[in-house]
């Protein structure tokens, strides 16, 4: 049985659970894991319930980072570091909005320690709100489309980049839909030494408005589609790159979600989905997808 | 001065008292006047004096977060800060105490802004009043020092199980030098015992911290921290009795009285202040005056049934806050005071005077001033609370 044992409260098809899940099933039982506030954090969780078979800790939602450096700090000091690895895992607003600067110090004091977030694009517990991981003109609670607006109007947060620019010794991209390479990455994150980072894109059916049955099929289009790169970066280097063949329009990935429906309402090209299939252009260009 | 007396600062005073509690991790970030103290144990660090991990954080909050981890791991920790910085941990205070981690963290009390101002009165620790943590104030540079091993024995007591913090006045006890006794190695390793936490995150044993409480489950979580300050209760007039067993000083438990008994004025107060009380007092007993001083060491949890006791044969009850709870013109010594009076028989006038707010100076004269204001109240003249230091010319 996975060490994020079943029963917990997540949706039907939750992409955070099944994140969780391939952490564990990556890391097995020597790992301490630290939550933010989040989705994954309430619904494993309902006292006197846990449904981690590791040792976990929640403090709360801006702090995971500052925790876990201070759970690495008392192992080290009591001679209990060994092998064990400390994995906090945070959803997107806890990691590119209200957890950054805790982040951003502990990457730049050095923790041995891996950070994964776990990125459905939204507030998702407190019920669809934009996140600075939100992408371009989804529908959101606090995004919706209206009569002069076509939803969300900012860019997702380059979170990885961010990472990236702290010397961080491995910063990877991945997938809850590619699971052997989610897992292969956390696995690697967690043995190299020092702060390690990996960002796991993770369809939300509840609020990207899909069917619980189509959570592997809408992240495996973010990726064929190019808006979600697969990628690894040690040492400020980009090592390897997930190719992607016969590249599929992003429509294809818009279209099954509702919080894209919008886009699809009016006659003819809509210079939206224009612009978003555009940033699919920059990732391929950037990365050298094909 | 006594021969194993030295001159140091309040914060290397305090900083050594630290050092001979071997914390296993500390954390904080700079700020005034807290400074002093994290330097001086960054240096102990630097030295190879303390054996710990010292984490520069990038702000208050994440030196208490890492606190959190760090204690759910089963490391003794420490923390220091003031005013703004301890605002900005107001919510992983309640977190910490919540979660039943016994961090202690020493507050150099510092005014908050707005208008900015680094100097001393308590609104900052005042202010964190109901967040669950032990608050104790000192009254000198020795009594800061020697609360710091106190309270670790009293939070970590398996019964207590709740952060405290040990408050001492920004400047006037932070940068002031006195002459110390530093807390002996030896003695602190018979008094306070190393720290054996039962519940760990281990990998060994499995468990989970910070789980989230329906309402069918959170009331008792709540009950329970109110229990274990009653416990402390206990327990901080006992540690303060095997202190003196061990060391030899006394400071009081949850109060203290000073020509207390056949006082019928009671001054009531916390922190450095009291030194200036106190020779007031010497003053106005050689003139006949009957006047008295109650301090209150234990804030939280608040001595009520001890403050009572003390209270009984008092005529005119003055209390001292360097604190005002906007809106109700009142600091929370004299509202606490009088709330604790209220159901019993005892009607004895409690007249609130605030000062000392921002640093500005507490002179004998100013205590005398405030004697005779209270003292209308035998011709009728009842004040009820008011701000005793008030520059008539900015007012």
């Amino acid at each position: 049985m996975s060490l994020l044992k079943p029963g917990h409260r997540g949706c039907a098809g939750c992409g955070d659970a099944l994140a969780g899940k391939f952490v564990l099933d990556a890391l097995g039982e020597d790992v301490i894991v630290v939550s933010p506030t989040g989705c994954l954090e309430v619904f494993t969780t309902p006292y006197p319930e846990s449904a981690w078979g590791v040792p976990w800790v929640h403090s709360l939602f801006e702090n995971a980072a500052a925790v876990a450096s201070g759970v690495e700090a008392a192992l080290k000091s009591l001679g209990r570091k060994n092998k064990t690895k400390i994995v906090a895992i945070g959803g997107d607003g806890a990691t590119l909005d209200i957890g950054l600067q805790a982040i951003s110090g502990a990457f730049e004091r050095g923790h041995d320690f891996t950070y994964i977030c776990v990125d459905n694009e939204a507030y998702m517990n407190t019920g669809i709100q934009r996140s600075g991981a939100t992408p371009l003109y989804a529908n959101t609670t606090t995004s919706p489309p209206g009569r002069i607006s076509s939803g969300n109007p900012l860019y997702k947060k380059n979170m990885p980049a961010i990472i990236a620019a702290h010397g961080s010794p491995y910063v990877a991209t991945a997938s809850i839909a590619y699971a052997p390479d989610m897992m292969k990455k956390v696995k690697k994150a967690a043995e190299i030494k020092g702060p390690t980072y990996v960002h796991v894109h993770a369809p939300c059916s509840t609020g990207w408005k899909f069917d619980g049955s189509k959570t592997i099929e809408v992240g495996k289009l973010a990726v064929e589609t190019a808006l979600w790169p697969l990628y690894e970066m040690e040492n400020g280097e980009i090592t390897t790159v997930r190719k992607i063949k016969n590249r599929k329009p992003v429509e294809e990935y818009l279209k099954v979600q509702g919080r894209f429906k919008h886009l699809f309402t009016m006659a003819g090209e809509n210079p939206n989905i224009k612009k978003i299939q555009e940033i699919a252009d920059r990732n391929v260009k950037q990365f050298g997808l094909e | 001065m006594r021969k194993n007396m030295v001159v140091v600062e309040g914060s290397y005073a305090v900083a050594h008292a630290v050092k001979v509690c071997k914390p296993n991790v500390i954390s904080a970030y700079p700020i005034t006047p807290q400074t002093h103290i994290v330097e001086d144990l960054a240096q102990f660090h630097a030295d190879g004096e303390i054996n710990c991990e010292y984490i520069n954080v990038e702000s208050e909050f994440s030196a208490i977060s890492a606190l959190i981890g760090a204690s759910a791991a089963g490391a003794r920790t420490y923390s220091s800060t003031t005013s703004q910085g301890l605002a900005l941990m107001h919510e992983a205070l309640f977190n910490s105490s919540g979660m039943r981690l016994p961090i202690v963290m020493t507050v150099v009390n510092r005014a908050l802004s707005a208008p900015i101002n680094i100097w001393n009165d308590q609104q900052d620790s005042i202010s964190q009043r109901d967040t669950g943590w032990i608050q104790l104030y000192a009254e000198d540079v020795q009594e800061s020092a020697d609360m710091t091993p106190q309270l670790y024995k009293l939070a970590e007591d398996v019964d207590v199980l709740l952060p405290a913090m040990s408050c001492m006045d920004g400047f006037i006890l932070s940068h002031v030098y006195e002459p110390v006794i530093l807390l002996e190695q030896s003695l602190t390793d018979e008094f306070l015992p190393s720290y054996d936490p039962e519940f760990v995150l281990d990998t060994k044993n499995p468990m989970s911290f910070g789980a989230f409480a329906d309402p069918s489950t959170y009331t008792e979580f709540r009950y329970k921290q109110e229990k274990a300050m009653g416990v402390a209760l206990e327990k901080i007039e006992e540690i303060a009795n095997e202190f003196k067993d061990i060391y030899g000083r006394y400071y009081g438990g949850l109060i203290d009285g000073y020509v207390l008994d056949d006082a019928e004025i009671v001054i009531m107060a916390m922190g450095s202040v009291i030194g200036t009380v106190k020779d007031t007092i010497d003053e106005l007993r050689t003139e006949g005056e009957s006047v008295g001083l109650l301090k209150v060491r234990s804030f939280r949890p608040f001595p009520a049934e001890a403050i009572r006791k003390a209270l009984k044969n008092a005529k005119i009850v003055i209390t001292l806050d360097k604190n005002i709870s906007v809106g109700k013109n009142e600091g929370a010594l004299c509202t606490e005071v009088k709330a604790c009076l209220y159901n019993t028989d005892n009607r004895v006038p409690v007249i609130g005077f605030m000062l000392g707010h921002g640093g500005r100076d507490i002179p004998m004269q100013m205590i005398k001033k405030i004697i005779n204001k209270a003292k209308l109240v035998e011709k009728g003249i009842f004040v009820e609370s008011e701000f005793a230091d008030l520059r008539e010319d900015l007012a």
